[in-house]
């Protein structure tokens, strides 16, 4: 039973297909994002940005460029001295390079001008003497070659960071195994691609202090930035979040164009604007790492896992971004779907000269999910076990804690396993590993696949003991409702879900309610919209607040009726008595009879997350107040003579815990799925020249994305397993069921033809090329062979809560003995 | 180089059904005419090179790509944006089916989807799944794998057919 939630009374909004609350206004092209403000005598701003991926700068001349009529003001990296990142420990970035640039794409200088054409032409006339510096393309030269440095700070040379963990001995999970697979694997990068383009509007009032509307998915996160680099008082700067035109992860850092029209705006003492191109925003990126695998995992015959050990190395880009989160991420959620009951895992992330890699939707932990679920199938095949069968039978339980302490709540992917492999007629398409006796005809075949994601980050990104989630109530007399938090809505419907909750605990229409969001002057700090966090945490703040409101106008309507409190309910915007529904009072003059009593009516609720039970140093990535489960299958064809895979069909289970609005939720299924369709056949962020450090395909058109004619097919299950840290129950959706798709889709591939692309984007020539090895006898195989020597730091040893531990690391002492 | 002081172009045409006219720098697509010029905020941009399909307007009835067409070549011609989509306060049955169905997540590409859409079914009333996924390949959405915009698209057009449709159970609440 979820803790907050409406205790078995009926719902009326909550889990009802209602529209968004904004729905009407993107329909008819009046959401104003924000390359959509115009603000009186605004300026357009221009970034200069290094052509060359790694460089010093020598001088920096803008003489031409200031000379050019309409431009007001040109600044260079002195402007700016001051570095900033999202994470506390990696604050590498300078809003314009100083002294060096670490790829193409890095800013150096930037224009304001009367207008864009103009800003553009003098961005062309200032002059840059760079000397040049080799520079570092892959993890394995980051590993070996430590001069040039492309950052002062990190763990060695160009290694960023390496994190080495160990629950319990894996080796003896090992020796207990009838089985130990070792396979190695890569996921390419892939960005997010949201179709707006990245903008922002500067604002130094007249009454000195700063407004900054940006689409941007992290306002609060912003804003602490912008207070650093610009040192202005917190209090004198507010950011305004505007809707954003999709994010997917991709607008989640504090950027450098951001600071810079703020700056421009001080200095010139009028609004600026910016507007990234979209050869830009490829390089803005902060999308998916690419990440090198290897993983061993042991396994009984029924194959259960009696140890497993994940490594991964991750291509970072030139800056910290998210990327210790992202490292700690792509070893931290592999124990929450199948019980693993000793595991090691030890992750590096590189510096290179490319683009920095951060968060995209799944942050982290598709890479890693696509390498456990190809092994599994794999391990499958040789206990010669159906592979959903198997999975099934090998579930983390409800209610229980993972060896690296993560604390499983409600857990609903049995179900889901149940749902997809009836629906998809699975046993009557299968293989069964047996080539000769196909169900389907050769080229055709099906593969599965389960994941899991968290439901919103256990801790927040800067250490605070303060709430990750606010939201405030205010209600007027004349029956308004305004609901006030500073989440963001990018697409996913965050304003609405706001909007809904209030109403249901209410009792009124969700369209009675104004919505006022991401606007660091007028709304509670919500940490932003990321980590999915977003439902579960405003979603609770927001039941909190409406709770409070709802006490003060029952005290006040049940002393006007002489009604005992607890008969009073609140429905289709009355407040009566549930034994006498003829008596009550219309929810407007309820708020007046509160107000007459208490004053002016306002409340606040807010959420913080339960403390997890893990002590060690790196527990902060990982435990989530519930997670959520996903499983699909995918069925392809694969034409042998091309090696072009079509995706024709994918059935997709989500353990949603209780929808809010299952509406929006398919939609987020179906989105994920697109997504998830995107990087396994197609996507991907990949360079070249100059060794490998030039973005191959900065342009829409090169960088393939699905359009109407490659997505697939898509047969959503919903499944409702409440949640006791849910709102309702409810938990996420928006990044989830993209987790599966890639691993699915690989195994079906297998089914299909027979070989295996232990490689993501699975593209035709890779299965040319394994189907040409395997016809001249040899392994059916395409993938990489295998992983980087490196020298890991002694493991930090932690006993798993079966082995008794408390969740702290063990001594040091200890390893040795 | 562009110069600041260039004088400015002048055009008169049609925009969404009234009479318009406005003057700018020659070099300016309908795009830029259309938001910086006239204001016009709804029609969107994600590419400015014709790859997206977020900037689609109706000319003469004809969906195009205003960052591909000069705004001098919208001279004496008839331009609808999003905004002339709905009449007066009546949304478009397609604009009522994409808000329904939340087909606009972000709501960056509709639009364009929306105008796409509104094209296809003056020609088809009744177009099956494989005609509007055709039709709608020239444009790009992120956020939706486009389901909820097909299913957009058939229930408008069952709907402007005269016909009481509703969504599929499925398609709400999953199988
Ligand atoms: S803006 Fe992308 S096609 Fe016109
Ligand atoms: S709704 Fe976001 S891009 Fe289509």
């Amino acid at each position: 039973m979820p803790k907050n939630g409406n205790n078995g009374k009926p719902l009326n909004v909550v889990g009802k297909p209602f529209r968004k609350v904004d729905a009407r206004a993107k329909c008819t092209g009046q959401t104003k994002f924000a390359d959509d403000i115009v603000l009186p005598r605004m300026l357009f701003c221009k970034i200069l940005r290094s052509h060359l991926p790694h460089a010093l700068i020598k001088n920096v001349d803008v003489s031409k460029a200031l000379a050019l009529p309409g431009v007001i003001s040109i600044i260079t990296g002195k402007d700016l001295p001051i570095s900033y990142g999202i994470l506390p420990v990696s604050q590498d970035e300078l809003a314009l390079c100083i002294d060096k640039v670490r790829f193409i794409g890095d800013p150096v200088a930037a224009v304001a001008a009367i207008d864009e054409d103009v800003a553009f032409d003098a961005m062309n006339l200032i002059e840059v003497e760079y000397e040049p510096l080799n520079t570092i393309s892959s993890i394995e030269e980051a590993i070996l070659i430590d001069d040039p440095l492309i950052h002062e700070y990190g763990d060695a040379g160009n290694v960023h960071k390496k994190v080495s963990l160990e629950f319990g001995n894996v080796e003896d999970g090992f020796a207990l195994a009838d089985l130990v697979r070792e396979d190695t694997f890569f996921y390419e990068g892939n960005t997010h691609l949201p179709m707006e383009q990245h903008a922002a509007v500067g604002n130094f009032d007249p009454d000195n202090k700063l407004t900054l509307w940006s689409s941007t998915q992290t306002p609060h996160y912003v804003h602490r930035a912008l207070a650093k680099v610009l040192e202005l008082p917190a209090s004198h700067i507010r950011v305004i979040a505007t809707p954003n035109g999709g994010g997917f992860g991709g607008k989640s850092d504090p950027f450098n164009h951001e600071v810079v029209v703020c700056k421009l705006s001080m200095l010139t003492g009028r609004p600026v604007k910016v507007t990234l191109t979209r050869e830009e925003v490829f390089y803005c990126h902060r999308g998916r790492h690419p990440v090198l695998m290897h993983v061993k995992t042991g396994v009984k015959k029924d194959g259960a896992i009696t140890g497993m050990h994940f490594q991964t190395f991750l291509d970072g880009g030139a800056y910290g971004s998210y990327g210790v989160a992202s490292t700690f991420y792509t070893g931290a959620l592999q124990t929450v779907t199948y019980d693993v009951p000793r595991y090691k895992f030890q992750g590096l992330r590189a510096f290179t000269n490319k683009p920095p890699c951060g968060p995209k939707r799944g942050h982290g932990t598709p890479q890693p999910r696509f390498g456990l679920e190809v092994q599994i199938d794999k391990i499958a095949e040789e206990l010669k076990l159906d592979p959903a069968a198997m999975r099934r039978a090998n579930l983390v339980k409800p209610d229980t804690v993972t060896a690296n302490y993560l604390r499983i709540g409600s857990m609903g992917l049995g179900k889901c396993l149940d749902k997809i492999v009836e629906g998809s007629g699975w046993t009557d398409k299968f293989s069964g590993w047996d080539q000769d006796n196909r169900k389907l005809p050769y080229g055709k075949g099906i593969g599965i696949a389960c994941s899991s994601y968290i439901c919103g980050a256990g801790l927040p990104i800067y250490w605070n003991n303060m709430p990750q989630s606010g939201v405030q109530l205010r209600l007027d007399r004349q029956g308004g409702v305004c609901v006030m938090c500073g989440s963001t809505d990018i697409g996913q419907g965050s304003d609405s879900i706001l909007a809904y909750i209030v109403a249901e605990v209410l009792g009124i229409d969700p369209f009675d309610i104004r919505v006022i969001t991401a606007d660091t002057d007028l709304t509670p700090v919500d940490l932003g919209s990321y980590s999915s966090r977003v439902t579960l945490m405003t979603g609770n703040a927001a039941i909190q607040a409406a709770e409070r409101a709802r006490e003060l106008l029952v005290m006040a309507v049940a002393e006007e009726l002489k009604v005992p409190i607890e008969n009073l309910s609140l429905a289709e915007r009355r407040v009566f008595d549930v034994e006498n529904p003829e008596v009550g009072v219309t929810f407007a003059k309820a708020v007046v009879l509160a107000e007459s009593k208490f004053g002016t009516i306002g409340t606040v609720g807010s959420y913080s997350p339960p403390r997890s039970p893990g002590r060690y140093k790196g527990a902060g990535v990982g435990p989530s107040p519930a997670y959520s489960y996903s499983a699909a299958i995918a069925e392809v064809d694969v034409d042998p003579s091309t090696g072009i895979v079509v995706v024709e069909r994918i059935w997709i289970a989500h353990d949603i815990g209780k929808s809010i609005n299952p509406m929006l939720v398919m939609g987020q299924v179906e989105g994920s799925v697109y997504m998830g369709l995107g990087e396994v056949l197609m996507e991907e962020m990949v360079y070249r020249a100059n060794r490998n450090v030039v973005h191959k395909f900065p342009s829409m058109l090169e960088y393939k994305s699905p359009t109407t004619m490659e997505m697939c097919d898509v047969k959503t299950y919903l499944i409702e397993d409440p949640d006791p840290n849910g709102p309702y129950g409810a938990k996420e959706v928006g990044q989830g069921p993209l987790l599966p798709v890639p691993p699915a889709v690989a195994n079906a591939v297998y089914d299909a033809v027979g070989v295996r692309i232990d490689e993501v984007p699975i593209t035709p020539e890779k299965v040319l090329k394994a189907l040409r090895e395997k016809a001249k006898g040899r392994d059916g195989r395409y993938g990489p062979t295998g992983i980087p020597s490196v020298e890991w730091p002694e493991p930090l040893r932690v006993l798993t809560p079966a082995e008794g531990g408390d969740g702290k690391e063990m001594p040091r002492v200890a390893v040795h003995s | 180089m562009s110069n600041p002081t260039k004088q400015k172009s002048h055009i008169q045409f049609a925009l969404n059904g009234e009479p318009a006219e406005v003057a700018f720098a020659p070099h300016k697509t309908l795009l830029e005419v259309l938001r910086e010029d006239l204001g016009l905020m709804g029609t969107k941009h994600g590419c400015e090179l014709g790859e997206c399909g977020t900037c689609t307007v109706l000319v003469n009835g004809r969906a195009i790509l205003s960052c591909l067409m000069l705004g001098l070549d919208a001279e004496g011609q008839a331009v609808k944006t999003i905004e002339g989509m709905a009449e007066g306060a009546q949304l478009h049955p397609l604009q009522e089916t994409f808000a329904d169905t939340g087909a606009a997540q972000c709501g960056y590409c509709t639009p364009g989807f929306l105008l796409v859409a509104e094209e296809l079914l003056k020609k088809d009333p009744n177009p099956s799944r494989d005609v509007i996924k055709e039709a709608l390949s020239g444009n790009l959405c992120r956020c939706t794998g486009y389901i909820k915009i097909y299913e957009a698209v058939e229930l408008a057009a069952a709907r402007m057919r005269g016909e009481e449709a509703e969504l599929p159970r499925e398609s709400v609440y999953g199988l």
